[in-house]
């Protein structure tokens, strides 16, 4: 579904990506780890196409198609789905014509009917269970003054209404309390299916105790520079980040020498 | 050789003899002569030059050019129904005064949801009903204070007007609508609608003052509008400024405020080539409260003003100004408010905030606040901000897959939201919900 190959990123002149490889196939959960600043955001958002990013090197396929190439709402037309570490906060539009907007886009780029405000209430009133979403929150500005965790929330209720085959979730798990973290895993968990992947960006082994992963890999200095299975998380858990750095350390002389 | 300003004046003199020749039998005595005074009041003033620290961004240079003709009930062919039915708000279907090409229109008029003791009349039926002292007053205080050239020019025009006046104690329950349509039938117009509304004490009402244009004539809309509200009486006034693109809108509102009473304004700003609303609000008695909030919209082309003071005269008086912009192509605003608290106004409480959106880098906009305050027991708070769309919301739009095009609209859309929001009459928040996405080619109907 999702092929990256060697990308090398920039973002003000500063490289941030610097040989990224990657392959996602449908039904399959990826878990991306590493130390602050190392790049998983950048990686995230220029999936998502995010103007600020350049690209320097290296391609990305998206079910065979070049997705560099492709404008943001095109891309999420398409499929592509981020949910983002710092939501944005839309004054003065609400929240469920937000929604109503994005669900009739997509709909109308697949050429089926576009949904009126009040059956999109329905289909709305029902996704809203994915994630128990309290139903104040539709009517009002989009993220304007929600809590951390309603935010995130928020999110995932955007991805079980756009259903997207490929959804990078950032850091959904931070700001959400014990509660909330069981009750958006499940709700990620029932938006699984085998024609649809994700990709989780996370700092922490416990949300990958509710999603289990397919493969962990550990981003360091915009490098993918260790992957392996469900294991490895629990590793890093126990080990910290600082034997990984170590070994990249050491391979880099080593080359170097 | 003559000036350019001179060849104007006696330009309109010549209109004025006609126009005093015209209505002669029509109009009081006072009135012929309060018309005759404000012309040379004109003449000794002249169109306002950029010169004038009040005009510096406003140059009205094409209003003096142009060749207005005064309105004239001979004029054109008498409107029909069909062609102001899209303007009427059906809230007012049934109380509404409308004019049209500047002349008042009994046929396209309609009184029926009034109650009983509210008078709603044109000026000429008013000179003769029992109220015509009140209407004098009005009418001869605001010459008195007429300082400008454009009141000036209105007064000695003065023909057309609206009287309104809602006895004590009465709440009227519909809004009261006065449409002054343009049609392309009398090109060149110069309207010069005169509106005068008494609310006397413990009263209640909402008007609308409507602007609206079928075609795109080239005509000028001089008004004048003074509100009096008695001791806690209660006006919502809704000004909407939908003129043609091609024609100019030049306004003034002043309202009185009594003991306790309460003024809400909201005034909507999307037609005419170029246009300027100067705002007053006077606080005469303690305890009064006022809202004056606006929107103005404008594209390549326009140029729109927005003038106000909120004059503070006495204690434990509350004013809130919120004013929005939203620029786009080639457009210039300008505003200019002014919060006068005087020495003897303690316990004043004033806000204000103009907040303006640029959609082009085309468009430029003047916002100047001004707090002057001589009292020292006061809350006063003023802003002013001009900024684009949020590349960060703009991206995080587009990442849930509305195009660009509807991404900008939706939040040029929550930019104006809070304005919107306030209207409490349906069809002039649905006119402006499509005025705002229609403009910017979208649709949105949540
Ligand atoms: N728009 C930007 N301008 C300047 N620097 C940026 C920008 N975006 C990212 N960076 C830099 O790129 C590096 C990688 O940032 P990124 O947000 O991708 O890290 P991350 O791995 O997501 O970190 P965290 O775990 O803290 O979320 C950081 O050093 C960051 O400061
Ligand atoms: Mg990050």
């Amino acid at each position: 579904m999702l092929e990256i190959r060697d990308l090398h990123a920039t973002v003000e002149g500063k490289e941030i990506l610097r040989g990224i490889s990657l392959t996602v196939n449908k039904g399959e959960v990826h878990a991306i780890m590493g130390p602050n600043g190392s790049g998983k955001s950048t990686l995230a958002k220029i999936l998502a196409g995010h103007p600020a990013y350049e690209v320097t090197k290296g391609e990305v396929l998206f079910e065979g198609r070049n997705l560099l190439e492709l404008a943001p709402d095109e891309r999420a037309r398409e499929g592509i789905f981020l949910a983002f570490q710092y939501p944005v906060e839309v004054p003065g539009v609400s929240n469920a014509q937000f929604m109503r907007l994005a669900y009739n886009e997509k709909r109308k780029h697949h050429e089926e009917e576009e949904l009126d405000p009040l059956e999109f209430k329905d289909l709305l009133a029902e996704r809203a269970k994915v994630v128990e979403m309290d139903a104040g929150l539709m009517s009002r500005s989009v993220n304007e003054g929600f809590s951390g965790g309603e935010k995130k929330r928020n999110e995932i209720l955007q991805m079980a209404v756009l259903e997207p085959k490929l959804a990078v979730l950032d850091e959904t798990d931070s700001g959400l309390d014990i509660d909330a973290l069981r009750i958006v895993s499940d709700g990620v968990n029932q938006l699984r299916t085998p024609e649809n992947a994700i990709v989780l960006v996370t700092h922490y082994q416990r949300l990958l105790n509710y999603i289990v992963p397919d493969f962990v890999h550990v981003l360091y200095k915009g490098r993918i520079v260790r992957s392996g299975g469900k294991e490895l998380a629990l590793e890093l858990e126990a080990k910290g980040y600082d034997w990984i750095k170590d070994e990249v350390g050491n391979q880099q002389s080593a080359i170097s020498a | 050789m003559m000036s350019q300003a001179t060849k104007e004046k006696s330009q309109y003199r010549s209109a004025f003899e006609e126009f005093a020749k015209q209505i002669a039998q029509g109009e009081p005595l006072w009135a012929a002569r309060l018309r005759e005074g404000a012309m040379d009041r004109f003449e000794a003033k002249g169109f306002p030059t950029t010169d004038l620290e009040d005009w510096k961004y406003t140059n009205v240079a094409p209003i003096v050019r142009a060749a207005f003709r005064p309105a004239s009930n001979k004029a054109g062919s008498p409107a029909q129904p069909e062609m102001i039915d899209p303007s009427i708000y059906t809230e007012a279907a049934r109380s509404r005064l409308v004019f049209v090409n500047g002349v008042y229109s009994p046929e396209l008029s309609s009184l029926e949801a009034l109650p009983a003791g509210v008078v709603l009349a044109d000026f000429a039926t008013a000179f003769t009903g029992e109220h015509a002292d009140l209407l004098r007053e009005s009418v001869e205080q605001n010459a008195a204070h007429d300082e400008d050239a454009f009141a000036a020019l209105n007064t000695a025009f003065l023909r057309d007007g609206a009287f309104l006046l809602i006895p004590k104690g009465v709440s009227v329950e519909a809004p009261i609508l006065l449409l002054f349509i343009s049609t392309s039938a009398d090109p060149d117009v110069l309207s010069s609608p005169r509106v005068v509304v008494v609310a006397e004490r413990d009263s209640a009402a909402t008007i609308i003052e409507s602007y609206s244009a079928s075609g795109d004539a080239v005509y000028f809309t001089n008004a004048v509008v003074d509100i009096s509200l008695g001791d806690n009486a209660r006006v919502t006034h809704y000004k909407v400024q939908d003129e043609s693109l091609r024609a100019f809108h030049v306004a003034s509102t002043r309202a009185e405020l009594g003991r306790g009473s309460a003024y809400n304004l909201t005034t909507i700003t999307l037609g005419a080539q170029l246009s300027r609303h100067g705002i007053e609000v006077l606080f005469e008695q303690e305890g009064a409260e006022c809202w004056v909030d606006g929107l103005y919209m404008v594209g390549t082309g326009q140029h729109a003003d927005t003038h106000s003071l909120i004059d503070h005269r006495k204690a434990h008086c509350t004013s809130h100004q919120n004013y929005k912009g939203i620029l786009d192509g080639k457009s210039r605003a300008v505003f200019n408010g002014r919060v006068f608290v005087h020495r003897d106004a303690q316990q004043t409480d004033a806000m204000q905030s103009n907040k303006n959106l640029l959609l082009s880098t085309e468009a430029r906009v003047d916002t100047k606040p001004q707090l002057e305050i001589y009292a020292d027991d006061v809350k006063c708070a003023h802003g002013a901000t001009v900024g684009q769309l949020e590349e960060e919301e703009l991206f995080y739009l587009a990442s849930r897959g509305l195009h660009a095009n509807l991404a900008r609209n939706l939040l040029t859309y929550g930019f104006a939201e809070e304005i919107v929001d306030k209207i409490k009459i349906g069809s002039i928040k649905a006119q402006l919900d499509e005025a705002i996405l229609n403009r910017l080619h979208a649709r949105l109907e949540a």
